[in-house]
């Protein structure tokens, strides 16, 4: 799976790491941000009411 | 292949208990406190427009105002309860949980609109007194993650101060007592706590958080009682005015 991913980005080895350091931090921007507030939010609900 | 795809996921996970035990607070609860802070700003900014004092540096619009005495509590103004679920009204400032604490109060409990925001994060139990009326304020907010409003909130000791802040000026509050319940002992919110169906005489504030930390078995309630009203135009509180360098 990595290595293919490697292998499908152009460019010499620096040019691929930095592509993939850009793509790295685009995930992690991705999930802090919008996918896991949405799973807290729809999976993990989390109540702190006291309610019937 | 699949080795790597499980490993992927296992990074995931580990990144997804990072994100929710440590990274969220940092991001969420940051974002609450300038949210809170613009309100406060704003609220500043009124008040003054409103009393003419716009000057320049040096103006009377520069000097913060001489902070006073408390005033009874009976003149207090009680604002009307908002209609609109997550629509913000008040401010939260608590010199415990550390001097540049502030956030929002907004209506309502539900935990995606309004507990989990990332600009609200308090929400006041519909139905139950709003600040300076004969009754219960009851608010709730997370211990644990999206923010964690009320993630200090064990450390309230009698007598700490918890200052409730409206466009109109302070409704302070001591803190009386902690208590442990579960989740279905809804008359924690009652206009007297614990006594259901009492007449109120005295103004309490109620605020509700998860118990343990990171579990849903039981909630926590601190209870604390009004003790004194600062109306805007006389100043904030000498507590607030010191920590706030005369923000406010």
């Amino acid at each position: 799976m990595y290595a293919a991913l490697w292998r499908a980005i152009p460019g010499p080895v620096w040019v691929k790491v930095l592509i993939l350091v850009a793509l790295a931090a685009g995930i992690l921007w991705a999930l802090a941000y919008v996918v896991f507030p949405w799973i807290s939010n729809s999976v993990f609900p989390e109540d702190v009411t006291v309610r019937e | 292949m699949l080795g790597e795809a499980l490993v992927t996921l296992g990074v995931l996970v580990v990144l997804y208990i990072g994100w929710y035990a440590w990274l969220n607070d940092i991001i969420v609860g940051g974002e609450q406190t300038r949210a809170a802070t613009e309100l406060q700003q704003q609220w500043a900014e009124q008040s003054r427009d409103e009393r003419g004092e716009r000057g320049g540096p040096g103006g009377p619009g520069a000097v913060p105002a001489p902070a006073v005495e408390a005033l009874s509590i009976e003149l207090a103004p009680v604002l009307a309860e908002p209609s609109a679920t997550n629509e913000a009204f008040a401010t939260l400032l608590v010199p415990r949980f550390g001097a540049d604490y502030a956030r929002t109060i907004a209506q309502g409990i539900d935990v995606s609109a309004v507990l989990n925001s990332r600009r609200t994060g308090v929400g006041h139990y519909p139905g139950t007194q709003m600040p300076g009326a004969l009754g219960n304020f009851a608010i709730a907010a997370h211990r644990n993650a999206n923010g964690a409003p009320f993630g200090e909130l064990l450390d309230l000791r009698v007598g700490d101060r918890v200052y409730i802040e409206t466009a109109a000026g302070w409704y302070e509050y001591a803190f009386r007592g902690l208590e442990y319940v579960l989740p279905n002992e809804v008359d924690v919110i009652a206009p007297v706590p614990r006594a259901a169906g009492a007449e109120p005489e005295e103004r309490f504030l109620t605020m509700t958080t998860c118990n343990p930390r990171f579990s849903t078995a039981e909630r926590a309630i601190a209870y604390s009682v009004m003790t004194g009203w600062y109306p805007r135009e006389g100043g904030a509180p000498a507590e607030l005015s010191a920590m706030l360098g005369g923000k406010a």
